[in-house]
């Protein structure tokens, strides 16, 4: 027998629990170069594809000649959709409801789109392949712009030319895609109008893209032997490929194993479904061998999912005392090519309706229209919950354009019309009910810590200086305060493609009482293999080091819609929670019959069942697991295991005050972070250290989305920022320190109280960057401009504001 | 195609003779040819280091390199910093201060610092997050890299201290 140690802080230690930062279990192989992601896969006799892509925006496709590809010593296939076509695979559904080409059906739509697919023995072939392939286009015009768009005769889907219902109802042009509401608008429009102040403006949120360091690939290996598809990939919802998949192929869902290896990063560039992925299946099943496909840097911002590209308009409107008494929206959504958003399939705007924000607004309407366009398709949640950032940055504008037009300070008018904490759970105007939340802690402690009045001082004082010429730079304060709504579920609300967005946890506990545990989730940098197991860890009584912890793969883990949108905590860390109290609950009954007393009589302590009233009696869960499988205990089946599928009966909402300070230079449109002051409220923390670097990495994505980051289209709707020449991400030496705090306000309706984090910097941080350059331009007449704020467009917007004399 | 050139590298302690088409870049032949994928393909336009290895002493990006070009060279990738049994320093800062998430920048990352702390072994934050400034990491914002590296840099300091 193990000893058994009897002090309570020790084995509370031990156990690594909810709470502690423990250290990350993945860290070993990453550091030692033995990850193992897509690229590095490598399967003998695997083939490699490339792609043929359209350098047309819009375009017929009047032929494709293959011949000299073909001829090419080490080239096995060539597709295109001709080939796909009877296999009905050269069109594929959507997550939006819509259609997208995987291969040029007649016509190209965007540049990049994929036209030809190349299989050779060589990666260096296949490229050589792909130069060798002619195709004769007949250039049409092109449309970048979704209001040229709604307006134009040139229609871009002339497959669906003729379809007046979309999958979302009604059309309202060839080039509208959908029109989704929500919120009351006569009475909106009514309380705008009767009130004293209204403010209006056009918050335009640009394309930008979320260009994780690893690009998306996928390997298929078709074994027409026994009839098995395994498809290795870079897939934040693994489960999800399989039934589509199988539901495009024709293969049996128990056929297909998806294999989801160590990723990348994904920030939502993964959740989609790409031509890439269904062409390495088909060139498989063609081929009879494995067929690897990697897009590079390139392809990979032109043509895999982008994010935001939202025109939203707004009018707010208060009492003089700065009372919010409405919130009018109207969204026009550039979606591209093709409908490829990924949100829940009642929610085509995703959850945009949250952007009444955390302000207690009596009556709210939002409207969207989705619009075709020569763009790219896509629209995903990159680094947050859907279109979630796309609110919030609205809504925090929206606050500042109204605190402008009040003369009022705009932390003031937050705090004049923040939800208050007996509110909760608050049911929104636009419908959401926010669980919890305490704003004005949050608030007040954030301005306190960043000495709000003393800055506000110090800035008058710089622009005294500025005014008198002693000095060339501005001082902004960016304010933001956010709320979130992550974790979809509930089912009832809430799916993709049919599959209900519930999630799972599957625990086995071995008898010598080490444990595996498998979800339905898939770690792409969030640490899952370490946190989750500090969940199962304070709900089970193992040790966090002694439970392994497995996803991604479908053959394994239990079915589950994956890990986008905040949702691995709130969901399937639920699942974990409750899969955990089943093993207990067995545990529970095991201990009493050993110690011979009823169930009811012990009591669960940290790492083992106790006797009431006699400490010295109970049994470790070392001792149960061993138990479960070596004696026969009445009315009990043998082992230890549990499985638990989690429907949220609401989403979550973690909430957050962010401040930042900026010396911008006048003259060069240099910003300068002085101070980037972050709070997060993530309910219950799980592993301070990884909430911690979550923050970071949030707030980074969010400084590189608000001053530079931008997926820029010319007229002729070509990609101007294709790589990372131009396309901005931070390196360390534009990225400052950052500060950060919480308060704790639990979820009252996740089992242990989680929220989810991840996203929650890029939502706050976006709002909070892009607010202080505005903020140090204020005195000057500014009202709104918009991001990114890149040093030209700060210069610009300094000229125009005739700072350069 | 062009045909192959006979060349002899030396990776991590180990001598190699390989065959590589003149246009090979060098991080394929790593990882392809000598299996080593801790190097990873990031951009190939030499800006995000995610390939960056050390090469005759000089922190390289091996996408932006033919594998000719290594002709006779002394290399050592992630794999050969340090063994599970004697990690490099930097190995077990990174872990310990959080200095990785996604781990897809992290060779790279190590590779690039163990170089930059033998050009400047007491660096300031600054230096540091100028001197790691070509390799791009999108999940922990730097914050936690930087203080990996200080750690690292104390480490390397007292451990010369105490053996003076």
């Amino acid at each position: 027998m193990n000893e058994i140690i009897q002090d309570k802080e020790i084995r509370a230690a031990n156990l690594k629990g909810l709470g502690c930062s423990r250290k990350r279990v993945e860290d070993a192989r990453f550091t030692q170069g033995k990850g193992n992601y897509i690229d590095d896969i490598k399967l003998p006799g695997m083939l490699y594809g490339d792609f043929v892509r359209s350098p047309f925006a819009h375009a017929r496709v009047k032929s494709i000649n293959t011949d000299a590809a073909m001829a090419l010593d080490g080239v096995v296939a060539v597709l295109t959709a001709k080939d796909l076509e009877p296999l009905s695979l050269h069109w594929m559904p959507t997550l939006a409801g819509d259609k997208q080409m995987v291969l040029a059906d007649g016509k190209v739509l965007f540049q990049g789109q994929e036209v030809a697919f190349v299989v050779a023995n060589d990666r260096y072939v296949a490229a050589d392949a792909v130069e060798l392939i002619e195709v004769e286009y007949e250039e049409l015009p092109v449309i970048v712009d979704p209001f040229e768009a709604m307006k134009s005769d040139v229609v871009l889907r002339e497959d669906i030319a003729d379809q007046k219902e979309g999958a979302h109802g009604a059309r309202k042009h060839h080039n509208h895609i959908f029109f989704w509401e929500a919120g009351d608008e006569t009475a909106t429009d009514q309380a705008i109008e009767a009130s004293d102040i209204v403010a209006e403006e056009t918050v335009y949120y640009h394309r930008t893209h979320p260009c994780p360091l690893e690009t998306c690939g996928s390997i298929a290996s078709m074994d027409k032997v026994n009839g098995k598809l395994t498809l290795w990939g870079t897939f934040q919802a693994p489960h999800v490929v399989r039934t589509v998949a199988s539901l495009l192929s024709g293969i049996e869902e128990h056929n297909i194993r998806v294999i989801s290896p160590d990723i990348g990063g994904g920030f939502g560039n993964k959740v989609g479904v790409y031509p890439g992925y269904v062409c390495s299946i088909v060139a498989s099943i063609v081929t009879g061998k494995p067929v690897k496909w990697v897009e590079d840097r390139m392809e990979n911002l032109m043509s895999t999912a982008f994010a935001r590209d939202y025109w939203m308009k707004g009018r707010i409107s208060a009492t003089r005392e700065g009372k919010i008494t409405g919130l009018h929206c109207h969204v026009t959504a550039n979606h591209g090519a093709f409908d490829s958003c990924a949100d829940p399939t009642k929610y085509p705007a995703g959850f945009m309706s949250v952007c009444t924000g955390s302000y207690d607004i009596p009556v709210a309407y939002l409207g969207v229209d989705g619009v075709y366009t020569n763009r790219a398709p896509g629209g995903v949640a990159y680094r947050c919950s859907f279109r979630v950032t796309e609110a919030v940055y609205f809504i925090e504008r929206m606050i500042e354009v109204l605190a402008i037009e009040l003369n009022m300070d705009s932390a003031e008018l937050r705090r004049i019309n923040f939800i208050r904490k007996e509110q909760f759970p608050y049911r929104s105007a636009l419908g959401w009910e926010y669980d919890s939340g305490d704003y004005h802690t949050a608030w007040d402690r954030a301005l306190k810590t960043v000495g709000y009045e003393d800055l506000r001082r110090e800035q008058a004082e710089r622009l005294e200086s500025f005014r008198l010429g002693k000095t060339r730079s501005l001082m902004g304060i960016g304010l933001s305060f956010f709320t979130e709504i992550v974790g979809a579920g509930p089912v009832k609300n809430c799916d993709i493609l049919g599959m209900g967005m519930f999630d799972s946890c599957e625990i086995r506990v071995h008898p010598t009482g080490s444990a595996i545990a498998r979800l339905g989730t898939i770690n792409q940098g969030q640490g899952h293999a370490t946190t989750f197991a500090q969940i199962m860890a304070s709900e089970t009584g193992i040790p966090a080091d002694s439970i392994t912890i497995e996803e991604g793969d479908t053959d394994t883990a239990p079915y589950g819609l994956g890990t986008y949108g905040s949702r691995s905590t709130p969901v399937a860390g639920a699942a974990m929670a409750m899969a955990g109290r089943k093993i207990r609950a067995k545990a529970q009954m095991i201990a009493a019959y050993l110690l011979e007393v009823h169930d009811d009589d012990v009591d669960f302590d940290i790492d083992r069942f106790v006797v009431k009233g006699a400490p010295e009696r109970f049994k470790t869960m070392k001792e149960i697991a061993f138990a479960a499988y070596n004696q026969a205990i009445p009315g009990l089946e043998p082992g230890l295991e549990a499985v638990s599928y989690y429907d949220p009966p609401n989403m979550t909402y973690p909430f957050g005050a962010y401040v930042c300070v900026m010396d911008i230079d006048v003259d060069t449109g240099v910003a300068d972070i002085r101070r980037f002051f972050a709070l997060d409220d993530c309910g219950t923390r799980i592993n301070p250290m990884i909430i911690e670097g979550q923050v970071h990495g949030g707030l980074t994505e969010a400084l590189a989305v608000a001053m530079g980051q931008e997926l820029a289209y010319d007229e002729m709707g070509n990609v101007k920022t294709g790589t990372l020449m131009d396309f901005f991400l931070p390196t360390a030496w534009e990225t400052p320190n950052y500060e950060t705090d919480h308060t704790v306000t639990p979820s009252p309706h996740h089992p242990i109280g989680a929220k989810g984090v991840g996203e929650s910097p890029h939502v706050g941080g976006v709002p909070c960057l892009s607010n202080a350059v505005q903020d140090a331009f204020r005195p000057f007449g500014l009202r709104h401009a918009d991001m990114p704020h890149d040093h030209w467009r700060i210069w610009k917007m300094a000229s125009e504001l005739e700072l350069h004399g | 195609m062009t045909s192959k050139v006979a060349m002899k590298l030396n990776v991590n302690g180990e001598a190699h003779e390989i065959l590589a088409e003149p246009r090979e870049l060098l991080i394929h032949a790593l990882r392809e040819q000598l299996d080593l994928t801790g190097p990873h393909v990031g951009c190939e336009t030499s800006h995000c280091g995610a390939c960056t290895i050390i090469m005759n002493g000089m922190s390289v990006k091996s996408c932006t390199l033919f594998a000719v070009q290594a002709q006779g060279a002394e290399i050592t990738t992630i794999e050969g910093i340090g063994n599970p049994d004697d990690l490099h320093v930097l190995q077990k800062k990174f872990s310990e201060h959080h200095g990785l998430q996604c781990g897809f920048c992290t060779p790279g990352m190590i590779t690039r610092a163990a170089v930059f702390l033998e050009e400047n072994p007491d660096p300031t934050e600054e230096e540091i997050r100028f001197g790691m400034a070509g390799n791009i990491c999108r999940c922990t914002g730097y914050q936690n890299i930087v203080k990996s590296i200080l750690a690292a840099a104390a480490d390397i300091q007292a451990a010369k201290e105490a053996a003076q």
